[in-house]
């Protein structure tokens, strides 16, 4: 008899915890968004194009698309320090790749888009979270785009393919432990633009993971774009 | 024209308008970068939209506009995008040999050459005609990569005095300033103001009194903030009757 | 842009008549709202919005050694982060003035006010004590961030707890504790700065009016045996502060003082 498999917090295995996004949160920014997985919480702001200093940093056949990831000292259990550490680097470096794939560049020679992204509340999949986040707000400023992004972190426990891992099935050891693989897509199209992994799992396995997550990327493109509508029909700047 | 499927998802959302030159019904729904405005070969994709193979898709958020075959999508938020010939406002930074230097808010820096002041200014008295802290209305004339050219060789252009100035969202400006510049317009007839509008978002108001001035300032930041724009001046029209 | 001259002399004009584009009085404030529970990985968290600014603060506790001068008393420290999240003026990289003396002065406004029972916190003295962690984060800058950021420290703080300890004593963050952080009843600290441009004192001025201005007074108040005391005090910027306009701001603060409580109270 097989046991049936159950996720700690009662999810189907393809299943999101509650989502919130909205748009235009913050007033000075020129795009700004709340994107949040059950307890993780992100926030994104994003200015520009605009000046870049110093001058030698500025290329001259496209923007520099500048992104920062960061979490709130409070938003963790273990206070963290203020301050970028290594983490936060390569997370900002991976944001940015995650999203320069869709956004016209080279529209923007010598400038910089600056993309500010903090967690306010961390519950595992906060890269996910932020790069959401990051995506609305980059349509919000008017960025030339040619699509939106999304990211979800597909996971393992033991065996099953399960989305959106909590804190506590990171932690999960039984059996072939958890895996972690965040990964981002552009929304309408075969194009995996941010792809991370942590743990183990089989090649033959990861195909399936693809198509679990370009499932469930649907419908995070729908809330995305359902909060970017939202923000017109009732005037928020 | 073909019906899509696009324009049911976004009935609640549209807001029409009669365009009064051609007697066409103009559509406006609101549109994400990446999404399909209209499928048909007939349309002509213009601002902010892009033909891919059937499709006019949308490359920026705001509000797509479909007048006849013309599709192009306003957009309501982001920074000021400089184009040639647009009238911005700002401030003098710096004085060079050649010419001023200006702040117009933008990612490259603004530069007024001396050779494009409304006459002869000498060298000696460079800082006597704009100095550094000056407030000035310039005209975009040339666009590099390094920089952006101005030139105050325009009616309206030149230094501003007096009054106050303040910024609004740049994709606002033109509802500001109306079709024709019948918002401005009645703006200038309601408050007595002088009223100066920068591309660039930041607007210049003086008038003959302080009450006035405010008054000016309110009744813009109301037009900026409102999300349609059909029967905008009729709307103000009323508002100035109530404020 | 920075604030141009000819906007600073309106505004000059302007508050020499008593007015302010947004219609409110000199020493108005503007709407004021607070929630609580930005992060449930704080001890204690609250988001405070003043018009269109916005500042989240956390309290977090650790353990640690108490400082030589006090083997009695925990820890209390303040910092703050200008995230380039909240103004287009904000940059990256090392902290400018601002971002080094916005913590102290909230430091200043709840240390010397005692609202926090040191002598509580500890857990074996001269050897392990709690340090209490305040971390400001604007959010949007539209002027006045400090009176905010103390309103904010203050709703966190009397939102915290002390985390339970587990039984090798070191903090369990799976246990929720329902050990208040140990506040002084009723005494409240609050910040309220004064900005002079020209001839004229305002408070919660916007960022247009705080970047016209000449000259800041940040005092910190609070209420002692019933009384209003003022902890702290500090001016800034280059203009000068008369005896009069110094005793006029006298008069002002504990009527505002009282206002602002009067409305925490539906939020504390």
């Amino acid at each position: 008899m097989t046991k049936e498999f159950k996720r700690l917090d009662g999810r189907a295995n393809n299943e999101l915890r509650p989502v919130m996004a909205k748009v235009g949160v913050i007033p000075n920014a020129d795009g700004s968004a709340i994107f949040a997985f059950g307890d993780t919480v992100a926030i994104a702001a994003v200015y520009g194009p605009r000046q870049l200093h110093p001058q030698h940093m500025q290329n001259p056949q496209k923007a520099y698309l500048r992104c920062n990831y960061d979490l709130l000292s409070f938003s963790v259990s273990d206070r963290k320090k203020p301050g970028p550490n290594r983490r936060a680097q390569e997370i900002s470096k991976v944001t940015e790749w995650a999203l320069s794939p869709v956004i016209d560049l080279d529209g923007f020679p010598s400038t910089v888009i600056d993309v500010q992204i903090y967690i306010l509340q961390a519950d595992a999949g906060t890269r996910t979270a932020g790069i959401n986040a990051a995506s609305m707000a980059l349509a919000h400023a008017g960025i030339p785009m040619r699509d939106l992004v999304c990211s979800v972190a597909a996971g393992k426990q033991d065996k099953t393919i399960v989305v959106d891992l909590s804190k506590e099935e990171e932690d999960f050891e039984e059996g072939e432990g958890a895996t972690d693989f965040a990964l981002a897509k552009v929304a309408n199209s075969d194009e995996f633009t941010l792809l991370q992994l942590d743990g183990k799992i089989s090649p033959e396995t990861v195909p399936e993971v693809l198509s679990v997550v370009t499932e469930v990327c649907k419908e995070i493109y729908k809330i995305q774009k359902k909060a970017l509508k939202e923000a017109i029909k009732n005037g928020s700047n | 024209m073909k019906k899509t499927k696009q324009d049911t998802d976004n009935q609640e959302l549209s807001d029409s308008s009669s365009s009064d030159s051609e007697s066409l019904e103009v559509k406006r729904i609101v549109v994400i970068p990446g999404e399909v405005i209209v499928s048909g070969e007939d349309y002509l994709p213009s601002e902010g939209t892009k033909r891919i193979g059937q499709n006019v898709v949308a490359s920026r958020y705001g509000l797509a506009e479909i007048a006849g075959r013309v599709i192009r999508v306003i957009p309501l938020f982001g920074a000021f995008i400089p184009r040639r010939g647009n009238v911005v406002i700002g401030r003098v930074t710096d004085i060079t040999f050649a010419g001023w230097l200006i702040d117009i808010d933008t990612a490259t820096s603004g530069f007024l050459p001396l050779d494009e002041c409304p006459r002869f200014i000498n060298k000696d008295e460079m800082d006597q005609f704009l100095a550094i802290g000056d407030v000035v209305a310039a005209k975009i004339w040339n666009i590099k990569t390094k920089g952006i050219d101005l030139s105050l060789r325009s009616r309206g252009l030149g230094k501003l005095e007096g009054g106050y100035m303040f910024r609004v969202i740049p994709a606002r400006v033109p509802r500001i300033i109306g079709k024709e510049g019948s918002m401005i317009t009645l703006i200038k007839e309601k408050t007595g103001c002088d009223v100066t509008i920068g591309q660039n978002g930041w607007i210049w108001i003086r008038g003959e009194s302080i009450d006035e001035e405010i008054r000016a300032r309110k009744a813009i930041e109301h037009i900026a903030e409102q999300v349609f724009v059909s029967g905008l001046t009729d709307h103000m029209e009323e508002w100035f009757t109530k404020n | 842009m920075e604030v141009t001259s000819l906007t600073k002399s309106k505004l000059i004009e302007m508050f020499s008549q008593n007015k302010r584009f947004d219609g409110r009085k000199l020493i108005d404030f503007r709407d004021l709202s607070v929630e609580y529970g930005v992060s449930n990985k704080a001890e204690g968290s609250a988001r405070v919005r003043l018009g269109k600014t916005e500042v989240v603060v956390g309290v977090k506790l650790g353990m640690g050694e108490p400082y030589p001068d006090s083997p009695d008393k925990g820890n209390l420290t303040v910092s703050a982060d200008l995230l380039p999240l909240a103004s287009p003026k904000f940059e990256m990289g090392p902290p400018g003035f601002e971002a080094i003396e916005l913590p102290r002065l909230v430091d200043r406004v709840i240390r010397e006010s005692h609202v926090i029972q040191l002598d509580k916190l500890v857990i074996k003295e001269g050897e392990k004590v709690w340090t209490i962690f305040i971390d400001i984060y604007p959010i949007n800058d539209d002027g006045n961030l400090i009176d905010v950021a103390t309103i904010g420290a203050l709703a966190a703080l009397n939102q915290a707890v002390i985390p339970e300890l587990d039984k090798d004593g070191k903090i369990d963050h799976h246990k929720k504790s329902k050990k208040k952080l140990p506040l002084e009843e009723g005494l409240l600290p609050l910040s309220f700065s004064f900005f002079k441009i020209g001839n004229q004192i305002v408070l919660d001025p916007t960022r247009e009016e705080e970047e016209a201005c000449d000259s800041r007074i940040t005092f910190g108040l609070s209420m002692w045996n019933k009384k209003h005391m003022i902890n702290s005090c500090q001016k800034a910027g280059e203009a000068n502060l008369s005896s009069a306009e110094v005793s006029k701001m006298m008069e002002i603060l504990p009527v505002k003082y009282d206002e602002i409580i009067a409305k925490l109270k539906k939020f504390l």
